[in-house]
Parts: structure tokens; C-alpha cells; sequence
């Protein structure tokens, strides 16, 4: 939230129920960013690890792993570094709220 | 910034009889699929990476928006894995997808070719008659080609007789046709414009695919890669090593060769003509013709600035372009998976606009980039990209992103993986 810009932060302020809706959003947008590998609302499908329903502290735990390298992977330990602790915290949340396919 | 917020709301009001008072009220709990009047019109030109995933998520998140996509061809066909049809490894049906998901979420899909986009209008003109209204357009438009610098190309191209092959569709089944037809001993060249181009590794990965072909199939034909480029552009280390350990004596790789002409199948450079069996030109590109008959082309004459905050255009308000017609951020590729990344911000800003909301001010988006260098093995690009507020523009975030270590099978695997979940986030599949 404190890098949101001056004029944002008042539209937000004078719009409750829409702050409200912008924080679901955040999550909701940076979670999309993982559809195109891991599926829409990370119900993924093939090889790819299924995101949706995931506990949250577990998905956290695992990005942690692979940004310190201490979980080896083909990719993940370089776009894990391209997110904030606080991006990946919204975004397990999110997961965690999502059914996988059935 | 040109939101139009107020703007938007006035006119929106306009749009049916009863919504004027319960306007903003039915926008805050919009939530609710497909209840409640439309909260606007958005049409979309292009169903590709970019316009399909708009249209997705404009219905995932925005209820009930009215959108229509406009698209010339019946399905879509997808660019990303068309290398491996060229080279024999997967079929036409592997990489066609239909537009079935997006009709059952109510999204009204018209095949057809757009004639001319009124933005003062706000109107779109369909070739064969008629006209979308909208209130919020996507322009979705992919990449057209530049032939003008090339002589005989154009000529060359439109009698079938040589392939750019960087559109997918009849394009990849007629260079896979050449290459089955080409006696073996035979020399299939081709040529790589300088950057930027859509899809940076896919010429390498081409030339992979190609010789993977011929190393089982025609064991002493060629070929001849001419890069008009000082060097590989895209995963040059993995692509030396993969050229190096499984196509020496098949794969030659010439950088600084910038096609100059055609002649037949030989092409003509600066110094010297290369005779081929089959020339594959991947022509210089620029953001697709409609961009630029709508007026859209504001950078170096060739592609289409944008507010990375909503997309929208900085030549005209309420058009959104997305994907390989941007003039990109810096380091961000022309990529089918970025298009998608840009449809999901696009779609996000825009249910916001139309509902009169401020739109998400720290965007993210990422990419990834699968190439085959066998039939099985992969490797990848990939890179973060998170918005920076004081230069309005994304931005790669220090110390993410990266290429492969090596080449895999299961990487390979994660590639094919990767195509089954971008068509499906996409096609709503």
C-alpha cells in the first residue's frame, strides 16, 4: 500500500467498499500472473503443480525455499526472486482460497 | 493520466433505462456473474494470446461486461509449439484450439475481418458490413510484416514459393510441406530479421527443429541460419551449445547477414547469394495494420505506445493494445505468454474504468519463454517484470529472471505443459 501513488490512495479513502474490492484485486492480479504455467486461478493442469487449494503458509514456505536456493528447480528460483515477501503472501492467500479442477 | 473516469460514468448512465440511479451501487457487487445490465461494452480485435485472455478474464472478473471478440479465423492457432509441427514432432491439431470456452461464458465471438476502427466514433467497421459500438476497445493485433526492403519478397511470398512461417496456420503447413518435398543433400536457409521481432528465440529454436528433421530423415542436407543480428538474440549460449552438440555438420549459423533481396529460392545479401532448396524469410515486423490505420503508431513508426497502468493508448483514448504491438518496456519480450500478461492488466483497469474505480497501481508481469532445442529437450527465458511509478513503466526486478542451465526432457515436458495451461487461461478451455 505505501507505494500506491497520492491520488490512488485518496480515491481508495473515499471509496470504502471499492478499497475493499482493490485489495481483493491485488491478489486476484498477481496470482493471474502464475495462470499461464500453473492454469487460471492455479487449477493446473499436465505436469505443471496445481496451486489451487494449496495452504497458504505451505506455498510461502516453498517460494521462501526456492528463492534461497534451498529447493532445487528448473525455473521457479528465478521468478520466485522477482516477487516481494508481501506479493507472495497475497498470492498464497489467494491460492489457498481456490478449488482445484475436478 | 487519461482514465476518464467521469467521463465513462456519464455515458455509462446513458446506456439503459433504470440503470441511471442503481448504477454504482450494482457496479460495487458486480461480482455475480452475468447479473444486473451490462456495466459496458468492451469489443476486442484479435483473439490471439492477448485479445482471447482478455476476453476470459473480462468475463472472470467483470460479470457482466459486454464483450465481443473479432477475430478472422475460425480457431486459433498457436505460434508457440508450431516449430515443432515444422519439424515433424507435433501435428496441426496439437496446436489449434477452438473459441468454444469463451461463446459458453457469454462472450459473442465474430469471425470476421475488421475494416477500419472509428475511435472518435467509438465504433468498429466490419469488412463484410456492419459495426461494433463500444466503450472501452482491445486491439489485439499481433504483428505485420515490413517487405518493402526486401526486393522480390513480397512477389515471393504471395506465390507461396518462399515462407515467413510466422503467423501459424497455412503458413507452417506449407514450410513443412517444402521441407518433406526437398531432396535430401538439399539447403534449407533462413533468414532472421534484426530485433526487435516477435518471439526472439523462435528462429533458433526453428533451426533446431528443422535440422532435428533432417538429421533422422535427409542426414546430409543443411541448414543455413542468416541472422541479420550480430548474434544469437535470445538463449545464445544454450542454442550455440544445442547447434554445437546435436546438429554439427547440419546446423551453419552466419551472423550479420541481412537479406537484401530474393531471387527465386536464392537469397541475396550484402556480399554474397545464398542459393536454397527452401527459403524461410522471417520479414521485419511492425505492429499489425490495423494499429496503424487506426491512427495507433506513435513509436518510431512502428509500434503503439501505451499506459502500462491500463494498457490504453497514448495516441487515442479508450483503445487498449496489447502484446507483439506494443512499443515494449524495457527488456519485455514480444511474447504470446506477455500478451497474456498484458490482456490480464488490460481486463483488470478496464472493469475498474467502467465501473468508475481507480485502477491497480503496482501491475506485475512475467514471462516465460519455452524453446525446443530436440524433439524432447527444452530450455527456457525467463524474467519479472513489476511496474515503477516514477517512470511509468515495468521494470525487471534485479537478480530474478534467468535462462536454462541446461537443455531437459524435463523441460521439455514443462514446455508442452506450459501450452496446455496458457491455451486453456486463455480459451477459457
Amino acid at each position: 500500500m505505501n507505494r500506491l501513488p497520492l491520488a490512488v490512495l485518496a480515491a481508495l479513502a473515499f471509496a470504502a467498499p471499492h478499497a475493499l474490492a482493490q485489495d481483493a484485486n491485488l491478489a486476484r492480479n498477481l496470482a493471474a500472473t502464475c495462470a499461464n504455467c500453473h492454469g487460471t486461478n492455479g487449477a493446473a493442469r499436465g505436469e505443471m503443480k496445481v496451486l489451487a487449494g494449496v495452504k497458504a503458509d505451505t506455498l510461502i514456505a516453498m517460494i521462501n525455499d526456492y528463492k534461497a536456493g534451498t529447493q532445487p528447480a528448473s525455473i521457479m528460483h528465478q521468478i520466485s526472486k522477482g516477487y516481494t515477501d508481501e506479493q507472495i503472501k497475497l498470492i498464497a492467500g489467494y491460492f489457498a482460497a481456490q478449488q482445484p479442477r475436478k | 493520466m487519461n482514465f476518464d473516469r467521469h467521463t465513462d460514468l456519464s455515458r455509462r448512465r446513458l446506456l439503459g433505462a433504470g440503470f441511471a440511479i442503481s448504477g454504482l451501487a450494482l457496479a460495487g457487487c458486480a461480482s455475480a456473474p452475468s447479473s444486473g445490465p451490462s456495466i459496458g461494452r468492451v469489443v476486442i480485435i484479435g483473439g490471439g494470446f492477448g485479445g482471447s485472455t482478455a476476453a476470459h478474464h473480462l468475463k472472470l472478473w467483470g460479470g457482466n461486461v459486454d464483450v465481443t471478440l473479432v477475430e478472422r479465423n475460425p480457431d486459433f492457432i498457436s505460434c508457440p509449439i508450431s516449430n515443432l509441427v515444422i519439424g515433424g514432432h507435433k501435428q496441426m491439431a496439437d496446436i489449434t484450439r477452438g473459441y468454444d470456452g469463451l461463446r459458453a461464458l457469454g462472450v459473442k465471438v465474430v469471425q470476421a475481418e475488421v475494416s477500419a476502427i472509428d475511435a472518435a466514433g467509438k465504433k468498429v467497421r466490419l469488412a463484410g458490413g456492419g459495426e461494433l459500438a463500444y466503450d472501452r476497445l482491445i486491439l489485439s493485433p499481433g504483428i505485420d510484416f515490413m517487405l518493402d526492403g526486401i526486393g522480390g519478397l513480397a512477389a515471393a511470398l504471395d506465390s507461396g514459393r518462399i515462407t515467413h512461417s510466422w503467423k501459424a496456420g497455412p503458413q507452417t503447413v506449407a514450410l513443412r510441406r517444402q521441407l518433406e518435398a526437398m531432396p535430401d543433400g538439399g539447403v534449407f536457409a533462413m533468414s532472421i530479421p534484426k530485433v526487435p521481432y516477435r518471439c526472439p528465440p523462435g528462429p533458433y529454436e526453428r533451426a533446431c527443429m528443422v535440422a532435428s528433421y533432417f538429421k533422422v530423415a535427409k542426414p546430409r542436407s543443411k541448414v543455413l541460419v542468416l541472422d541479420a543480428n550480430p548474434e544469437i538474440t535470445s538463449k545464445k549460449g544454450l542454442f550455440e551449445k544445442a547447434f554445437k552438440d546435436h546438429y554439427a555438420g547440419i546446423i551453419e549459423y552466419r551472423a550479420n547477414n541481412e537479406l537484401k533481396s530474393v531471387d527465386g529460392t536464392t537469397a541475396k545479401l550484402e556480399f554474397d547469394d545464398v542459393k536454397a532448396n527452401v527459403l524461410n524469410v522471417i520479414p521485419p515486423q511492425r505492429a499489425g495494420d490495423i494499429a496503424r490505420s487506426a491512427g495507433l503508431v506513435n513509436m518510431n513508426d512502428r509500434w503503439v505506445g501505451v499506459n502500462w497502468l491500463t494498457m490504453e493508448s497514448t495516441a487515442r483514448p479508450f483503445i487498449h493494445v496489447l502484446g507483439d504491438a506494443t512499443f515494449p518496456a524495457p527488456l519485455m519480450p514480444k511474447s504470446g505468454h506477455m500478451a497474456n500478461q498484458h490482456a490480464k492488466v488490460a481486463a483488470a483497469a478496464i472493469i475498474q474504468l467502467l465501473k468508475g474505480e481507480a485502477v491497480n497501481a503496482t501491475p506485475v508481469v512475467m514471462n516465460t519463454c519455452y524453446s525446443f532445442v530436440t524433439a524432447r529437450d527444452a530450455v527456457h527465458v525467463a524474467s519479472v517484470h513489476q511496474f515503477d511509478a516514477k517512470e511509468m513503466t515495468f521494470k525487471t526486478v534485479p537478480g530474478s529472471g534467468g535462462v536454462s542451465a541446461a537443455a531437459s526432457q524435463v523441460e521439455g515436458r514443462y514446455a508442452l505443459s506450459w501450452a496446455e495451461n496458457i491455451w486453456a487461461d486463455m480459451l477459457a478451455l
